[in-house]
């Protein structure tokens, strides 16, 4: 779950980090009347992905007529295939330093690390490739979390040390966020350092592990729910499925991420595009059959489906039987080419076949077929 | 021969009484696995499949010598099962619980520290088989056959279709294991190839691997530096779409590394042969 950057921050503000006031506005009134309330401020697009600075989604705005203005520009953009739904309008700081202070997972280490720098903001990531020793780095025990004397040698080591005490402070709070909040990726760039010496967070991202939503009811309920998304993916996380939108017009269904994404490679190898990833996970029971295809069934680009599926102790008969009264359920009119395997997987093609379902003998001849019958269809829209 | 387990093997699971474990013991033990009994808290001093069930790990193992461990509990109670396995000496931990959270596994990896001679596979993973003789987790016995292939991945379903592929060819299987697909989980794509490596019985390698992090680059410098096997790479992800990624930490940590790209570019590097479809393996491999 990635929280945007108002929502970062409200969870920033709990752990006892100091975030500049501001306002979240849907219309550009909205964001007149918080200019009105607070003064000068950055209006800012609200999108779950980084990079939004430099593809113009944050303005400043001395007067309210300004942030109108600023909003009406921003609202709506895309950026990197994100809508903006709404800015978030917050008070300007007056900036005498950026610092860079992010928790993330390092797979490579199988562990949290830590990193700080002095040189924060939007080009943190050519900092990294270009001068890495510039980034101070810890791996704080999963356990106890960071020592005081460990973030002592790391403030130093990042060229903070006159900022001391107060830093570290702050670093143990966001710190608070992985074991607290499972958390992984905890981010604050830029760590704003005022001309008055308070220590803020001009930005914050934040990922809650998706496999820990049920110990993290509090931060599920109140930021779960997508604001705006992508209608069949917020379609599918309702019926609890693996799906996620692609740009092609041929729906896919396998069981398992790493056949289901071979299977997307097959396709393109076929010369077709896939509409979507859709794993269904272990096994292919019918209730779970119908929900993905009716999702992917909602997409009006979706000329065709191609069903990839691996039955290691699944029953290839019952997967045929369910999958036909599902296609049955949804009056589904489109090509279904289907590769199943499993035990009786030969009953399974038999009824398929009897059916009107094309059984595809293996992965790459099924995505062969579905591309030579969905380039015969007519477009259905 | 094989890696990590053999006939003798003496295994329990976790979770014995539980739907998937009582389910995956029973094909198990079906397939001649040394399954020597199971762990239930509460249900010590009972029977079930015909193989006594004890309330703690370490009651499992000092009655029945067991080795290894098959874990089929909860993602909220796995992590616990792990570690309570490794601190009761057993030495082969099959974890195939999925969805467990990544901080829990970052403190189990940590725990596991202090027993360096406890393997973990997984966790969310289908485990291991050497087809003919035993296997710990869920892959199909009837897609694999006994050889000298040694198979390593990270998927489930896939692990099964290029297992298929691989028997219906002839070509048979020493050991058959898959690591799991989580982003912090216990051997490594290099710590199983190089178990292959010293295992006389294996002559040949298929590693399956998938985008995102680096094990497979890390594996195939390690096959550069030198291997007797012959082995066939597949990275499943090639047109995934780039992730809408978020902040820049990940990026900092990975920098290019992680596509399919950069996967099948470090085996090509190495002198592997790289498959671009699961067909093509058994071909490339003969």
């Amino acid at each position: 779950m990635k929280l945007l950057e108002f929502q970062a921050k409200e969870v920033l503000a709990s752990l006892g980090i100091s975030i500049p006031p501001g306002r979240v506005a849907r219309t550009p009134d909205e964001a007149a009347e918080a200019c009105s309330a607070l003064g000068p401020v950055a209006v800012k697009a609200q999108v779950p992905v980084g990079g939004r600075g430099k593809a113009g989604g944050i303005k400043l705005a001395s007067t309210p007529e300004e942030a109108r203005r600023a909003a009406e520009q921003i609202i709506g953009m895309d950026i990197k295939g994100f809508r903006v739904p709404l800015v978030y309008c917050e008070a300007a700081l007056e900036i005498a330093r950026e610092i860079y202070l992010g928790f993330t997972v390092d797979r490579d280490a199988r562990a949290n690390i830590l990193m700080l720098s002095s040189k924060g903001g939007m080009d943190i990531e050519q900092v990294a490739s270009e001068s890495p020793d510039s980034i101070a780095r810890l791996y704080p025990n999963p356990w106890r979390g960071p020592l005081g004397f460990e973030l002592n040698a790391l403030v130093f080591q990042a060229g903070l040390g006159e900022l001391g005490r107060p830093l570290m402070a702050m670093i143990k709070k966001l710190y608070r966020a992985i074991p607290e909040l499972d958390a992984v990726t905890a981010e604050i760039n830029p760590l704003v350092v005022t001309r008055t010496g308070e220590i803020i967070a001009g930005d914050a991202k934040l990922e809650i592990d998706d496999n820990a939503t049920w110990r993290q009811q509090d931060l599920d309920r109140i930021y779960g729910s997508a604001i705006e998304g992508d209608p069949y993916e917020v379609e599918a996380k309702k019926r609890g499925l693996t799906y996620v939108s692609l740009d092609g017009d041929i729906g896919i269904i396998g069981n398992g991420a790493g056949l289901c994404m071979s299977t997307l490679d097959l396709v393109q190898r076929a010369g077709g595009q896939a509409a979507n990833f859709c794993d269904i996970g272990g096994g292919a029971r019918a209730e779970v059959v119908e929900n993905a295809l009716g999702v992917i069934l909602m997409n009006p680009r979706v000329k065709g489906v191609l069903m990839n599926v691996f039955g290691g102790i699944t029953r290839g008969d019952e997967v045929a039987r369910g999958l036909v009264t599902a296609r049955d359920n949804l009056k589904m009119k489109l090509p279904l080419v289907v590769r199943m395997s499993g035990t009786k997987e030969e009953e399974g093609r038999a009824i398929l076949k009897a059916n009107g379902i094309e059984p595809g003998a293996n992965a790459w001849e099924a995505a062969q077929k579905i591309v030579e019958l969905t380039r015969a269809a007519a477009p259905r829209s | 021969m094989s890696i990590l387990l053999d006939a003798s093997t003496r295994v329990i699971v976790q979770g014995i009484t539980g739907r998937e474990g009582s389910f995956h013991a029973e094909q198990m033990l079906a397939m001649g696995t040394k399954l020597v009994g199971g762990t239930s808290p509460g249900k010590g001093g009972s029977t079930h499949l015909g193989l006594p069930v004890f309330n703690t790990a370490y009651d499992a193992v000092t009655a029945t010598g067991a080795t290894a461990s098959g874990i089929f509990v909860p993602p909220a109670f796995a992590p616990d099962a792990i570690m309570e396995a490794a601190a009761a000496g057993v030495t082969l931990i099959a974890c195939i619980t999925e969805g467990i959270p990544i901080q829990d596994m970052i403190r189990v990896k940590d725990f596991l520290r202090g027993y360096p001679s406890a393997r973990l596979i997984g966790p969310n993973c289908p485990g291991l088989i050497t087809p003919g003789v035993a296997k710990i987790g869920i892959i199909p016995a009837r897609i694999t056959r006994p050889g000298t292939v040694g198979l390593v991945s990270r998927s489930g379903t896939l692990t099964y279709e290029v297992g298929s592929a691989l028997s219906a060819a002839g070509m048979g299987q020493s050991t058959i294991v898959g690591i799991g697909g989580d982003p912090v989980l216990g051997l490594t794509f290099s710590d199983v190839i190089a178990l292959f490596e010293a295992d006389p019985a294996t002559d040949r390698l298929v590693v399956i691997g998938e985008i995102g992090g680096s094990d497979e680059e890390r594996a195939a410098e390690l096959l550069g530096r030198g291997s007797r096997l012959k082995t066939v790479a597949f990275i499943s992800g090639r047109t995934a779409p780039e992730g809408k990624r978020m902040g820049h930490a990940g990026a900092i940590i990975s920098g290019n590394r992680g596509t399919a790209k950069s996967k099948e570019e470090a085996f090509q590097r190495a002198g592997v042969a790289v498959a671009e479809t699961t067909d093509q393996i058994v071909g490339l491999l003969s």
